[in-house]
């Protein structure tokens, strides 16, 4: 049951701000992204619709703190099909974006902002890389981006690469 | 034709064969790849933690290529749609330009209009020409029948792509197999993601999503048994050809896992790189497009061609 005094009817106006949030509000309820969905075919938990109803209706609590946000795989195929535009590969990112702020974060996104912060990349390039490529015949790569470390480590990102 | 290559985290130090054959088949063409060292991560595995951040990375490489007046070419489905996502949100919006290049000040960067970026295998479809290539194919590979797998980043979402394949119906990577003379086989489901994107989040989901791929592409032999579409025998695919590391990661890499999960086994069908068949196609050498870093051997596909 949903309980009215728990809504934040805030929140869609909050997510309307995020970069790409802008449509939440043109949604309908059809269910055309769910239908499509890779995910909710495998899993049910995830279910796109739902939670855009969720997000509409203030239920910013149940949203943010649920392990459903994280399982959009971003395959961009509801974003396509949306009769009205919703945008909603960009709303789980919207959505997870915001869920990060209140310190609520999957490890392994944790994990891949402190590579990509501490190494420039998703992995550490070790030498033994480089004389693979070389012999390979590849040119070598870099191994740290001090420029990129920077850049994360003055944005929004920088508590989780401490 | 120039273009800098944009390799991104993967590629270079866990799918060398895709950079090589990449490298191989663009020698032959005339197509030229200029390493621009400084290139980092593209942005995208920062994306879900932060879209500003994501655009901040990005717009840096955006900014690398536009000093030296390049446009890029990607082998990856994911740096293809986060560098291309970038560029339009930075042109068309200036607030977030502004306050993106305040950030890149900090490291002497600036991002500016007008660099394009272009998937290598939307380069060969359309600044080559299907023409063109079928005119450099040097080595029949009408015994192969191979099943294509596109990747979600590589034409949705379909407002970044100018419309230059469907994304509901695409056909380009299937038209740039048959150019070698290969017959691409059709499967149920063929758009369907690999779930790469959420191997960390929860494997047994994605895990899941790989193998419904595997089965539905298997089950064209069963298909054709039962429809007597071949009056031979059935026959097996001999390879499953992708364009993007993390779909071949789920496809190759991920397979044993898949079967030994799902108490399933599969025809040892290989998982190749486009390029790598354009490559055969070409006449180019297994070595040449690194055919031994295959983890699922390409064995009976070459023993087919005569080339082992």
């Amino acid at each position: 049951m949903i309980d009215s005094k728990k809504l934040d009817p805030n929140f869609k106006f909050e997510v309307s701000k995020e970069i790409g949030g802008a449509n939440i509000k043109h949604c309908f309820s059809c269910g055309t992204c769910t239908v499509g969905c890779p995910v909710r075919e495998i899993d049910d938990k995830y279910n796109p619709r739902k939670i855009v109803r969720m997000v509409l209706l203030g239920m910013r609590e149940r949203v943010l703190k649920s392990d459903f946000i994280w399982l959009c795989s971003m395959c961009y195929t509801c974003y396509d099909r949306c009769p009205q535009g919703v945008r909603l590969t960009d709303i789980m990112t919207a959505l997870k974006n915001i869920a990060v702020r209140e310190g609520c974060i999957h490890p392994v996104f944790k994990e891949q902002a402190r590579l990509v912060g501490t190494f420039g990349r998703l992995y550490e390039v070790e030498d033994f890389d480089n004389k693979k490529r070389d012999k390979l015949g590849l040119p070598p790569v870099k191994k740290t981006f001090d420029d990129v470390t920077k850049l994360v480590k003055d944005s929004d990102l920088k508590e989780l690469i401490k | 034709m120039k273009y800098a290559l944009f390799l991104g985290c993967t590629i270079p130090v866990r799918s060398q064969n895709y950079e090589m054959s990449a490298r191989e088949v663009a020698k032959i063409i005339g197509l030229e790849l200029v390493d621009l060292p400084d290139f980092s991560c593209c942005g995208f595995p920062v994306k879900s933690a932060s879209v500003e951040t994501s655009l901040v990375l990005a717009a840096r490489n955006l900014a690398i290529a536009a000093e030296k007046k390049l446009d890029i070419c990607t082998l990856c489905n994911a740096c293809t749609g986060v560098l291309t996502e970038a560029n339009k949100e930075l042109s068309e919006n200036k607030e977030l330009r502004e306050r993106v290049n305040d950030k890149l000040r900090d490291v002497d960067k600036e991002y500016k209009k007008g660099v394009k970026i272009r998937h290598f295998s939307r380069v060969l479809y359309e600044d080559v020409g299907l023409e063109k290539l079928k005119g450099m194919v040097k080595r029949d590979l009408s015994s192969l029948r191979l099943s294509v797998h596109y990747g979600c980043h590589y034409e949705r979402p379909k407002e970044l792509y100018d419309g230059f394949d469907d994304p509901e119906n695409p056909t380009s990577l299937d038209k740039l197999v048959e150019i070698t003379g290969a017959k691409s086989i059709d499967y149920k489901d063929k758009l369907d993601c690999c779930g790469g994107a959420i191997l960390g989040v929860q494997e047994d989901i994605a895990l899941e999503m790989a193998k419904n791929k595997l089965d539905n592409i298997t089950a064209i032999k069963l298909e054709m048994a039962k429809h007597k579409l071949d009056n031979v025998s059935a026959k097996k695919v001999d390879a499953l050809v992708t364009q993007c590391p993390f779909c071949s990661i789920m496809y190759e890499d991920n397979r044993r896992k898949i079967e030994s999960k799902f108490n399933v086994q599969y025809d040892n069908f290989p998982v190749l790189y486009y390029p790598q068949v354009l490559g055969l196609a070409m006449g180019l050498d297994k070595k040449q497009l690194g055919f031994r870093l295959n983890k699922i051997k390409a064995t009976g596909l070459l023993q087919k061609l005569g080339l082992e």
